[in-house]
Formats: C-alpha cells, structure tokens, sequence
C-alpha cells in the first residue's frame, strides 16, 4: 500500500517536471517522446511474489503509443505427448533459437488500429510477430503447431503477455501504464521499446532498459551453488549431517 | 508467507512446505518409514519441478536418516560390515544413477522415468504390504499367527556364487556380491528417485540376504545415509538441483511430525498401520499412474535449454 502511494507521488512529481520542462524548453530542444521507469531493477527477493513496475512519460504533440518489453534470449525446446503403450510420453520435438525469456506489449488503443501491418512486422511488435528461429531436423515437423504451443506454454506460466496491457493517457500529453513481473520472472537485461505513432508512422522510438536480478540471501545461495557446486553440494550434507543430529539430540530425553 | 526458493526459481507457501514436511514426517514416525517416497511426489504435485524435487529429497533424507541411525548405533543394532559392502554398491549405484538422471533430463524423459519408477516401486510395495497385513489381521483372530520369514539355511544359486565373506553381526556367510548387487540397485533408485530406498532395501535384506530383522532398519538407515549424502553431492555438482533452503524446510517439518507420529503410532497394531501404509503408498501410486494414462489438457511442453 505505502509502496503503491509513494510511486504514485514519483510519479505526480516526476510528471509536473516533465510538463514544466517540455514547456519551458520547448523552443531548445524539442523531445516528442520522453519516458522513464518507477524502478529500472526488479529484484527478485527472498520474499518476491512478483511485482509492477511503472513506466510514464509525456508526448509533446498527441500521438498512440505502443510499449514492448522483451527479456533476454534464450534457446527453447519444445516437446510433444504422444500415447504410446497406454500412457503419454515425450516424443517429437522442435528447438528455437532467440526465444524472450519474456514478452509483453501495451497500447493505449488496439495495435492494428494504430499503425498498418507492415510497420508492425518490420519492427517486430507484438507477440505474432516475433521471430523465433527454428533449428529442426525433422522436415516434416509442423512449425505452426508447435511455435502455437510455445507461446501457449510461455502464457501459463505468465511470461508473454495474453493480450497488449492498456496504456492510460492522463492528459493529451501524459500516459502511464504497468509491467507486471510475476514471481517466475527470469533473470537477465529487458529492453523496454516505447514507440511513438502519428498518423500510421513511427514518429519516435525511445528504448531504456531494465535489469532483473536476485539480490540477498537466495541469490548469494544460488551463485554459489552455481560457481562452488562442488562446496555447494558438501555444505548442504553438512547441514544436513547437523540437522539431524541436533533432532536425535533432542529427542532423546523423551 | 512466501518464499521464494532460490534454487527451485520459484515461491512458495512457506507453512504448506512446514505443512508438507510435518505431515510426511508424521507418517514416517507413524510407520517407521523414510518417507522420501512420498514426499518426492508430493513436491511434484505442488509444482516443484521434478528435478529439483528429486535431488532436494535425498538432502533431506541424509537429515532424517542420522537422526534416526544414533537409536540404532547404540544399541549394537548396525552390521558394520554389511553396512559398508551394502554402501560399496549404493556408491556405484548412486553415481550411475546421477549420471543416467542428467541424461534422460536431457532427452526430456526424467519425469517420464520418475513417474514409472513409483508407479511400479509403489505399485508392488503397497499391493504386497496391503495384502499381507490384511491377511495379518485375519490371522490375528486365530491367534498363534506368525510372520512369513525365508529359511536362513536353504541352499539356492544364491550360495553357490564367489567372494564369500562372514558378517558375524547378521551371522552370515553369503558372497560379497549379492549386498553389493542389492546396494546397488537401490543406489541407482536413490539418485533417479529421491527415495531412501529403505521400501527396496529392508524387504532386500530380509528375504534375499537373509539378515535377521533386528539388525535391518539400523543397517539400512547407515547405509542410507552415505548414499543420500553421495546423490546430494553429485547432483549439486551435475544438474545444480538441490535447493538448500527447501531441504531446511522439509526438515524442520519432518522432525517435528516424526515426534507426533511416533507417540501416535506406538497406540495403533502393527498390521493396521501396515494396512493403512499399504493403503497410503497404493493411493499415490493410482494418482501417478492416473496422471500417466489421461490425455493431458496440454499435450505440449516447453524447457529452455538445448535438445
């Protein structure tokens, strides 16, 4: 709650300046397109449940505005059930190359309203319109189906966003919308692309990134099992070892 | 409250975790079991994935183990000997098991191989407990019943292979190979289950080695402890699957309803906790075996990663 309230007065405050500076320096230097985040690191916490992160900005002439936030690429592997002797079983299987770890989109208006097909696909906004490249060694492998099932699989588990989320314009020349992070959120640099439209074109591009990481105990303990695992893996015996001695110990009496 | 599981990537209820461990570690002091076999499956059912779920089992089954071996230890109830012929094989077992688990995960069949593994482990187990404890009970009603127990002295292929070696505690002279043998095979469980293994090996010990049963759980438990101790050590080297923080949590469960369970289960009759067990193992196995056969709503699953 106090969390929500203080970025909404960052906000408040950080609006006023952004109006009173495209005001004022207007005649200076003219930004058609300015943006800023509430947060530029999520950090994933022991006690992380997810989180929003909040990103405004001011246009200086009325335009649509389309946000994409992409997380880093990873290699996907996708596989297919087949019932083999009664029971479903892993089969058939495609890899792709470059998949965002995650994706999500906002507009303040339906995407194909805004801007034609064509401008959409050359910039590669929006869920259809990822490439993901398909290393397959089988042919005969139905691409459709099965980059249909990835981006099925991502959106259970709330990693490519369903639909665009909805940017809200305060003014003519303010918006603000959310990014939501959910609790399975990967680590890595996001790119956030706020793109600029007046009348079907691309008017301003403006790209900030946006860091992912773990902080405190949970990312100490999974860096070191990942860069001691050997050490790692003793510790955890030893603790183990302890644990259960202490509970023999004290349940002896009894 | 949750907790985010640094090793798992996700977060967690950290009372249903307590939860889980409290109530498996109930069952486990009720019925004198490890209790790894249930709670494996349970973590997948909650949503931990298999891998990690499997490889934090057998830390936590280390834990459970050592507090259970000191009972045992003092009073003279651990066959040395045997224990670390049975370790030898569990050694072997357990590293085969590791390195054949890092590679059906990569083929994308681990789940597959894990959820077979307990379909036919629980499957027989919970049949044979059931249907011996039922008849148990029968029994009872015309008194003087007594347990089924193999001849120590019958002579089958069994005494006729290599390497015999005396284990005075158990008062045997059987070849080295056939501990060897069942450790082992129950090494090999150890690492692609995240069992104990205890199911397996009690039963092995009694009716293949012909151990007398005095000497069984304190032997098994010792044994256990090592090999459970070699899979969290390798699988932390190998697949970075143990996650530290859920095996404290599972602990500080477990040993707290090991006690209730204990003082609970010492009011019951034996063959009415083997009954129920066999009931509890035989339910898990049907939920598994039901997760198999239906068609999944979603027939399509992704892992990031190469093939």
């Amino acid at each position: 709650m106090t969390r929500s309230t203080r970025t909404l007065a960052v906000l408040c405050v950080t609006m006023l300046a952004l109006v009173t500076t495209t005001g004022t320096a207007k005649r200076a230097s003219a930004e058609p397109l300015v943006v800023d985040l509430s947060n530029h690191l999520v950090a994933i916490t022991t006690g992380f449940t997810g989180t929003d992160v909040l990103l405004f900005g001011a246009v200086q002439h009325e335009g649509d505005i389309i946000v994409t936030v992409r997380g880093p690429d990873q290699d996907m592997v996708v596989r297919r059930k087949e019932r083999k002797i009664g029971i479903w079983v892993n089969s058939e299987s495609a890899r792709y190359k470059n998949v965002p770890a995650y994706y999500a989109s906002a507009s303040n208006r339906p995407m194909d309203i805004i801007a034609p097909k064509s401008i959409l696909q050359d910039y590669r906004i929006g869920l259809e319109h990822q490439r993901f490249i398909a290393i397959s060694d089988n042919p005969e492998t139905d691409q459709k189906v099965y980059r249909d099932a990835l981006v099925r699989n991502m959106q259970n588990a709330g990693l490519f966003n369903e639909r665009p989320a909805k940017i809200s314009f305060l003014s003519n020349q303010l918006f603000r919308t959310d990014i939501h992070f959910p609790a399975n959120t990967p680590t890595g640099t996001y790119t956030i692309n706020v793109y600029l439209i007046q009348n079907g074109r691309i008017a301003s591009v403006k790209t900030t990134p946006l860091v992912v990481s773990k902080t405190g105990v949970s990312a100490e303990v999974y860096e070191f099992a990942h860069r001691y695992s050997a050490l790692y893996g003793i510790v955890a015996v030893i603790i183990a070892v302890v644990a259960g001695w202490i509970a023999s110990v004290a349940f002896r009496k009894r | 409250m949750q907790i985010y599981l640094p090793i798992a990537e996700i977060s967690v209820n950290i009372f249903l975790i307590l939860g889980l461990g409290g109530g498996v570690g109930f069952l486990s002091g009720l019925f004198g079991v490890g209790g790894g076999f249930l709670i494996t499956p349970l973590l997948i059912f909650y949503g931990i994935p298999p891998a990690v779920s499997v490889a934090t089992a057998a830390n936590q089954i280390v834990a459970s183990s050592v507090s259970g071996v000191f009972a045992h230890w003092r009073r003279g109830n651990v066959d040395l000997k045997m224990g670390l012929v049975l370790l030898a094989g569990g050694i072997v077992g357990s590293t085969v098991g590791v390195w054949l688990f890092a590679w059906l995960r990569s083929l994308g069949q681990i789940d597959l191989v894990i959820s077979l593994c307990y379909v036919i482990f629980l499957g027989i187990i919970g049949g044979m407990m059931l249907l011996e404890a039922t008849r148990a009970i029968f029994r009872t009603r015309r008194k003087g019943g007594s347990i089924r127990r193999s001849k120590k002295h019958q002579h089958s292929f069994i005494h006729g292979l290599p390497f015999k070696v005396r284990f005075y505690r158990s008062g045997l002279y059987i070849s080295a190979l056939l501990p060897l043998a069942v450790g082992f095979f129950v090494g090999m469980l150890t690492a692609l289950m995240g069992v104990g293994g205890g199911f397996v090996m009690v039963p092995a010990m009694i009716y293949l080695l012909g151990m007398p049963t005095g000497v069984v759980i304190g032997t098994s438990l010792f044994q256990i402890i090592f090999v459970t101790a070699n899979v969290t050590f390798l699988q932390s080297v190998q697949t970075q699957t143990v996650d530290v923080a859920l095996a404290i949590l599972l602990l500080i469960g477990g040993v707290i309803g090991a006690q209730f369970g204990a003082q609970f289960g010492a009011r019951l009759k034996a063959e009415h906790l083997r009954a129920l067990l066999g009931l509890l193992v035989l339910s898990v196995c049907l939920k598994l075996l039901f997760d198999l056969v239906i068609e999944p709503s979603e027939l399509y699953s992704i892992m990031p990663g190469n093939l």
